[in-house]
Parts: structure tokens; sequence; C-alpha cells
């Protein structure tokens, strides 16, 4: 009964030289053929921008999809840090070898090996892009591009634009976007929300989507879908991800079939603003950046916690992650540096007034390089968090917390970035691909745009080339048929209203977030994701029972734009209990508390988990079938991961 | 040092909410009162809070654009007591806290106006405007592929500071609904002088300027006059030296060859 093609397709041949073979002998379109082709792009971040540009100027026709008004406001824009890659100006012993290995311990070691060297190979070809592009990387007085170091790496290979890297990058391929939609290549299709996928004899043809101003449901035929819509993180309610940011693009395709491949997969970022109350929408997230200059600690008793840090003798300040961690010290990956401020807080040494905060210190650094060049790397960062909190971090330590991120997991794809279902690609963090169990701090960004720019406008080709394509227009049954019940589930969601529950949306959404957070965050035990297993059915239940819900499906109406990602979350965060319930190791930001070393670290099961959990879709609370695809490892050794 | 937000003081605020169904519909201010607004709250966050209530009452919450709520997507942007983005400097709608105001205060909430950016509902705005005026030019025409080393040519750091500078506009439009001539110069001037600054985006600088200034004409945006207001509200602190900048770019593109004059394939 289970239909789809379970192959990841990773060419043969040595690792280094799989994506120039592969690239040699896959299919063209020939360029007057191209505009033959239909090709649906949902989503403008660095990852739907980059390959709706370069697939309108490779020929293709086609539409881009965003939920805001404009793509340029896509969430890769509040990508902060920077990019990575391999190209080694520092001479500091960078190499793709190293980019790629760096990746997979970092994701330790759950992502396949020939999708993360690839990475690494077309890294160098992503910054030589951006600046043809006219990006304002930071440059060296000499005029050369400048780098810095990231969590994880032992080299400076990270580029960026002031603390805002990823507006710089989205800027640059929005532009690139503009340039085609200028040249009538790429038709924008803008404040749309994808509500589902149309799949006809087998293959993804189209789309159904929401226009929110007007409320329409619209058609959309094509003969390839591609998938970039982010990551998932607002499962958990409060994340650093956009109030718009969600689920329900890729879910949707998930119960047409689409393969959820590691779903528990997400990245707790270790710098972020600590939550002041109950107000709270949503969190923001402070660059790892900051822990180049910046120093993590608590104090070492207890009694000090409520103390003024600055009236707190060093001897009395407890630098844990220089302790623990020498070679790396504060720059040690997310997971780690998050696990750590979770412990300490646990451990009553939390500081701020809710005790779940540490201090990330920048008074040494201020003292050694002076406050003026702390305000040229970091100047807006210090900026962004004296507005929130009204404390400014010139004067007092910064106070921090972990926060959800980013989703490692993501609709399961072959090498190709095709998932299952023929012609639907997924592209960026809406893929599961290349970071494993945790993704390197300013990886995401150097993800997205190989994707765009660099992985797809081949491997798209490919696909046409090798399937033919029976005319698929709106008028096909099919597309009937989904719109149908996209129909159904918006009059559904807009009844809600009408059952006489007390709670809203929010409120509702609000419970599953703490249940999430809980249970499905940084430590996760058998006990907690049962009751979450409990839960969340319970919340899903009640939610169905009857919400407040604004009325008006025939017009803009946030309300029951929210109603519906909410209840897509509602089954999402199931699966993401149930993946994590599965897997009984901890792995990278997965950590399972019955699974750790005698020092606390994650303690990885190869023998029983070396693979891609890829989930299979089976019913709305229905047990999903779980699909491996096994990890070989070739060219590295698996190691316990170490940053001591 | 800390700041618990019980021992913070909540506010009681009333709130002058502009309302409209939709585009070609009347709008009006309609009064709401906002209890035990926390300090802590964005100005967001409290219409959130106001929101819920609403909500359970039955009625139709108050509508808003917003994304990112970290000052950088430019989603947001709201005009607040008749400046957009509110009464802080150099800070978006999603930034401003609830601390700069106390209690017992009247808030008048409007949407960005101006004659290009019609309104949606209530304070949503169509800003499609300011992507028109980037599609006419705010891009380096380079294909896809591999391009030379990125190292290859160099920019001299303060050229690349200023670009950056530049380049910083978050397209938020709140420059146009500060300018009583609804101008989008400051906006336009931030893209056209971010390249026509780097080397890369010298080639098309003339066919550049001239795209975009003649695209903000046709979309309805008013003239520059140099008041100054853009920059006052900008919560970016886009200088308006940028729109100085793109006059004088624009004139040389007037005297320039004819170089706009050739297709994508030369002439």
């Amino acid at each position: 009964m289970t239909t789809f093609n379970f192959d990841s397709k990773v060419p043969p041949g040595p690792l280094a030289h799989k994506w120039d073979e592969h690239r040699a002998h896959i299919k063209l379109v020939n360029p007057a053929n191209r505009r033959k082709y239909n090709i649906i792009v949902v989503g403008s971040g660095l990852a739907g921008a980059s390959a709706a540009a370069s697939l309108g100027e490779m020929g293709y026709n086609v539409k881009c999809f965003c939920i805001q008004d404009s793509p340029r406001r896509a969430h890769s824009i509040a990508a902060q840090g920077g990019i990575n890659a391999a190209k080694n100006y520092p001479n500091d012993g960078d190499s793709v070898f190293r980019l790629f290995y760096d990746t997979i311990k970092g994701g330790d070691f759950r992502s396949r090996e020939a999708n993360v060297y690839r990475l690494a190979q077309v890294s160098p070809d992503i910054i030589d892009q951006c600046v043809a592009q006219g990006v304002p990387f930071a440059r060296e007085y000499g005029g050369e591009l400048a780098n810095r170091s990231f969590g994880g790496a032992q080299v400076s290979r990270t580029f960026y634009a002031r603390g805002q890297t990823g507006q710089q990058l989205l800027l640059g391929a929005y532009s690139a976007l503009m340039r085609q939609v200028n040249a009538k290549r790429v038709e924008l299709l803008t404040r749309r929300e994808m509500l589902d996928l149309v799949v006809v004899d087998g293959k993804a043809r189209g789309i159904i989507a929401r226009n929110l101003v007007t409320g329409e449901l619209e058609r959309h035929a094509a003969d390839a879908v591609l998938i970039a819509t982010g990551g998932y993180g607002r499962v958990f309610f409060l994340s650093t991800n956009a109030m718009n940011s969600n689920g329900t693009a890729v879910w949707r395709c998930h119960k047409r079939g689409a393969l959820f491949a590691n779903p528990c997969f997400t990245q707790i970022h270790p710098t972020c603003i600590p939550v002041s109350g109950e107000h709270q929408s949503k969190l923001t997230l402070m660059s790892e950046s900051l822990r180049n200059d910046g120093r993590v600690w608590v104090p070492k008793n207890k009694a000090d916690v409520k103390k003024n840090p600055n009236d707190i003798k060093e001897e009395d300040r407890d630098y844990y992650l220089e302790r623990k961690y020498p070679s790396f010290g504060n720059l040690v990956p997310r997971d780690v540096a998050s696990r750590n401020a979770k412990e300490v807080c646990d451990d009553g040494r939390g500081v701020g007034s809710s005790g779940l905060a540490v201090y990330l210190d920048f008074r040494d650094a201020i003292k050694r390089d002076g406050a003026n060049v702390i305000r040229d790397k970091y100047g807006n960062l210090f900026q962004m968090y004296e507005k929130i909190t009204a404390e400014n971090p010139y004067e007092v330590p910064m106070r921090i917390y972990p926060a959800v991120h980013y989703t490692m997991g993501g609709l399961w794809v072959d090498y190709n970035l095709m998932s299952n279902i023929p012609g639907l690609h997924v592209l960026g963090e809406a893929n599961f691909s290349d970071h494993g169990a945790n993704r390197l701090g300013a990886s995401a960004l150097m993800q997205g745009l190989s994707d765009g720019y660099f992985v797809i406008p081949y491997t798209l080709g490919h696909y046409l080339a090798s399937n033919t394509f029976s005319k698929v227009t709106t008028d096909h049954p099919s597309f009937a048929a989904v719109e149908g019940e996209v129909k159904k589930h918006v009059a559904s969601l807009e009844a809600l209203g009408k059952k006489g529950g007390t709670k809203t949306v929010l409120e509702i959404y609000r419970e599953l977030g703490k249940v999430m957070w809980d249970n499905v965050g940084m430590a996760r035990t058998e006990q907690g994701l049962k009751l979450a297993l409990k839960r969340i059915p319970e919340l899903r239940q009640e939610f169905w029972n009857g919400v407040k819900v604004t009325e008006g499906a025939d017009g803009w109406n946030k309300d029951l734009e929210l109603a519906g990602r909410v209840a897509d979350f509602l089954e999402l965060g199931e699966l993401m209990a149930r993946d994590a319930l599965d897997r009984s190791e901890s792995c990278g930001g997965h950590f399972r508390l019955e699974s750790q070393t005698p020092e606390g670290e994650a303690k990885r099961d190869d023998e029983k988990f070396s693979y891609v959990a890829a989930w299979e879709f089976k019913g709305v609370g229905a047990e999903p079938a779980l699909h491996k695809e096994p990890l070989a490892f070739e060219n590295v050794d698996l190691a316990q991961r170490s940053y001591k | 040092m800390s700041n618990t937000s019980q021992s913070r003081h909540s506010m009681h605020l009333t709130l002058l909410v502009w309302r409209q169904e939709g585009p070609h519909k009347p709008g009006s201010l309609e009064k709401f009162t906002a209890k035990n607004v926390s300090e802590d709250m964005s100005f967001l966050e409290m219409l959130d809070f106001v929101n819920e209530d609403i909500i359970k009452s039955g009625k139709r919450p108050i509508e808003f654009d917003s994304d990112c709520r970290e000052g950088i997507c430019g989603c947001c942007g709201v005009v607040i007591n008749g400046q957009p983005h509110g009464p802080d400097r150099a800070t978006a709608t999603c930034q401003l806290h609830m601390r700069t105001f106390k209690d017992g205060d009247t808030i008048v909430i409007e949407p960005l106006r101006a004659k290009a950016f019609p309104i949606i509902k209530d304070l949503v705005v169509d800003r499609g405007a300011l992507d028109r005026v980037m599609s006419a030019g705010g891009f380096v025409s380079v294909k896809t592929g591999p391009h030379a080393d990125a190292n290859a040519i160099l920019i001299p750091k303060p050229i690349a500071d200023l670009a950056m500078d530049a380049a910083a506009c978050i397209g938020c439009g709140a420059c146009v609904a500060a300018c009583p001539n609804a101008s989008a110069a400051l906006f336009t001037s931030a893209k056209i002088s971010q390249l026509a600054l780097l080397p890369q985006g010298k080639p098309e600088a003339a066919r550049r300027v001239t795209g975009m200034v003649e695209q903000m004409d046709k979309e309805g945006f008013g003239n520059c006059t140099n008041i100054g207001e853009c920059r006052a509200a900008c919560p970016k602190e886009v200088s308006i030296d940028f729109i100085a900048k793109m006059k004088r770019e624009y004139f040389k593109a007037m005297f320039a060859p004819m170089e706009s004059a050739a297709g994508d394939g030369g002439a």
C-alpha cells in the first residue's frame, strides 16, 4: 500500500566527485523548451526567491507565492550573524572537506554525507553570486571581505553584513526576483497562503491557495511544485520565528503523501532575550556571533543570582562554557550551549526575574577592544536588546535564554531535493536534508541559497526532461476535488465560533506551545513524550469542539488564518512527539534524558538509530508509518561529539 | 536592574483606532479601552491583548500587519499619535514598547496613509507600489551562476559601510507616510545609492535611477522637497544624504549617453 519511491538517489562515486558527475550526466531542458513548463514556487525567502529568480531567468514560466505583502519580508530577513562558506580567505585551515566535516559533526551524524558535501562545495559560489548582486558584505580596510567565527568551528568562515546578513542576502535574492518579475518571467502572487497540494496521476501538479485579502480560493496548475515555506518552529507558540511562519504548506503536502523526516529535530537557540510575561507573542534572538566576544556566565553561588551582576566578583562567576569546553569555550554548538544554560538554571543559578536566564557579558571585550569596536560589530544587536529590555548592554551584561529557533526536520527529499511525490520539490528549512540533528550557526542562509541558486536549477531540469506530462489545467477534476476539501475545511474553522467554546484560538495555541516546550523541548523523556501524546489530541479535540473564531472567510481575517495554522500544528505537534519518543537515543538538539554520557552530553546510539526517520501519514490521530532511510558514513568516522 | 512584570505598573489606556472594512469603504476612529497593559509589552502585543478581549466579546478584531516583530522585515507600521511607528526614534512599531506610554494616555492609531498605499482593512495597507519601484531597476543584472571570485574587486571599507547604511532600509513605507508630499524618495534613493556606490552596480546606474524614479512618479508618490520628515520617521535612520545622491545620479543619467535605450541584448 505504500506507493512512494524511497530512494535517496545519491550518485555513485567518490564523495568529492558525486555532484560534478551528477551534473555532468543529468538531463537538461533545451532553453527554447523551458517556457513550456510552468513551475510553482511557494515561499519567497532565501530558498524560494533564489529558486524563482534563477528558474525565471533560465526561461521557465514561474509563479512565486508569498504570504506577506512583499517577498522581501520572508523570515530569512531576520537572520543576523552570517553565512558560512569554505573560501578559506583567512588562510586558517578551512577547506570544503572541513566545512563538510564540521556540518556533519555539528549535526551529530544524522545527515546524509552526499548532501552535506555538496552544500560545502557550492558554498564559495554563493558568496561570489551575492557579491555580484551588490550585497554589501563587511569589508576589511584593504577592501577584501571580512570573516568572523561561529559556533562549532575553529576557523573563521562566516561572511556577514553587520548584524543583518539575512536581510542583505534576502534583498539580493529579492532584487534578482524582482528583475524577473519586471521581465515577466516570474509572476508574483503576494498575500497568498498555500492550503493544499494537488496531485494528478501521482505527480504534484498544482496548489490551492487562499488569497488573504479577498478570501478567495485559487487553483494554480503547474508541471512541478517547489515548497520553500520554511520551518515549523511556531508549533511551540513562542519561538524566534515570525508571526506568519507556519507549518501548513508542508503539513498539507504530508497529508497528501509526502514523507515527513525527523520531525523531532528542532533547534533551540542559546542566545535569545528571555520571556518577560504571558503577553509575549514571540521571542527575539541575539545573534550567535555575540559569543565571539561575549562571555557566558552565571553566579557560582545561588545566593548571588539577584545581585547586580557588576557587583559580583570575578572569582564568584562561573564561566561554565569556558570551564567545561576549554577548546571551543563560548563557541560550542547551539545545542550544547542551550542545554548547559538550562542545566545551570535548573541548578538554581539562573538570573533575572524568572531565574530563567544567564549572562552574556561584554565587559572584557569592551575593556580589550574599546566600546567603538564592539559597537561597530554588534551595534544594531545591542540597540535591539536595549529596546526590548530597557537595559544598556554596554554597561550591564545581557540576559539570555534558549528559545526555539529552527527546525532541522522537514519534508523528506532525495539528493535532487524532490520528495517522494514526483514533482514536489522541497527547499531550504522546509526540507530535512542537510543539518542532521543540529544546525550550525550561519548554515541556514548557506543552505537556502545553495538549494535555490545552485541545486534546483539543475535537478528540476532533470525531473522535467525525464518525465512526460499530460496536459493538466485547473479544470482537471482533481483541482475541483481538492478545492472542495479546502473549502470545507475553511468553513469548519469558521463554524468553530458558533459551537459555544469560550477559549480563543490564541489560548489553545499557547497551551499547545507549553505542552511542546515542556515535553518536546530541550530535554525529553519517555514519560514527558507520552504525556504530550495524550495532551495534544485532547487539545485538538477541545479546539474542534469549539473556539472563538472571528467569522468571515470572504475577506481579510487574521484570526481565521491563525485558526487554520493552529489546527495543523495540533496535528504536527503530535508527530513530533511520536518521533521523539521513537528515537530513544540523544543526538544534537534531540536530547533524551535517558541517553546521556556520564558528563551529561548527548549519547547517540549508532547501532539502532543511524537512520532518517521518514513518517507516512495515515490519518488524523492514527499511528503514522515509520520508514527508515539508513545513513551510511563512508568518509567520516562516527565519533562521539566532543567540544572539550 | 531586574524587571519583574509584577513589580511594574500596569496601565489603563484609551485607544482611538482607525477602522475601515475595505479599500473603498468609509472609515472612522473607534474607541477601545485597554486595561492592565504591562509596560513590558510591545505595542503590537498590546494590540494582540486588546484583540483577545474583542474576539471574546464576539466582535471583529483590529486588523494590522506584522511579521518578524524584531524590527527588520518592515511588515508592521502604523501611525501612532500622528507619527509613523510612534514617538521613539529609530524604532519600528513592533519594537516600540509600552513603557514609552503612561497610565491614562489616549493613543490614536491610524494606518500609514498615502495615495500610493490604498487601505486594505483597518490598519493594513497595500504597499505593492514599493515592490514595483524595485522591479523597475533596483537590482544588478547578473545571472545566477559562476562569477569572479568575491575578492576580485576590492571595495574600500568606507564605501562598503556607506552602501550598507543605505541597504539597511526595511521597506516599511514610514517615510512615505511621514512625508507631507507622500514621496518615496528616501526608500528609492536608498536602493539607488547602495548600488551606485558599489562597483557591481555602476554599469547600469543610469538606467536604474531613470527607471526607478519614473516608476515612483507613475505610482502616485509625490516629489521630494527636502522636508526631512522621512528621516525622522525612519526606523533604520536612513540618511537623507541618499536623496541628494539620487538626484545627482538622476542628473548624471540625463546627460549620460543613451545607455538606457539599449535593451538586455545591447543595441
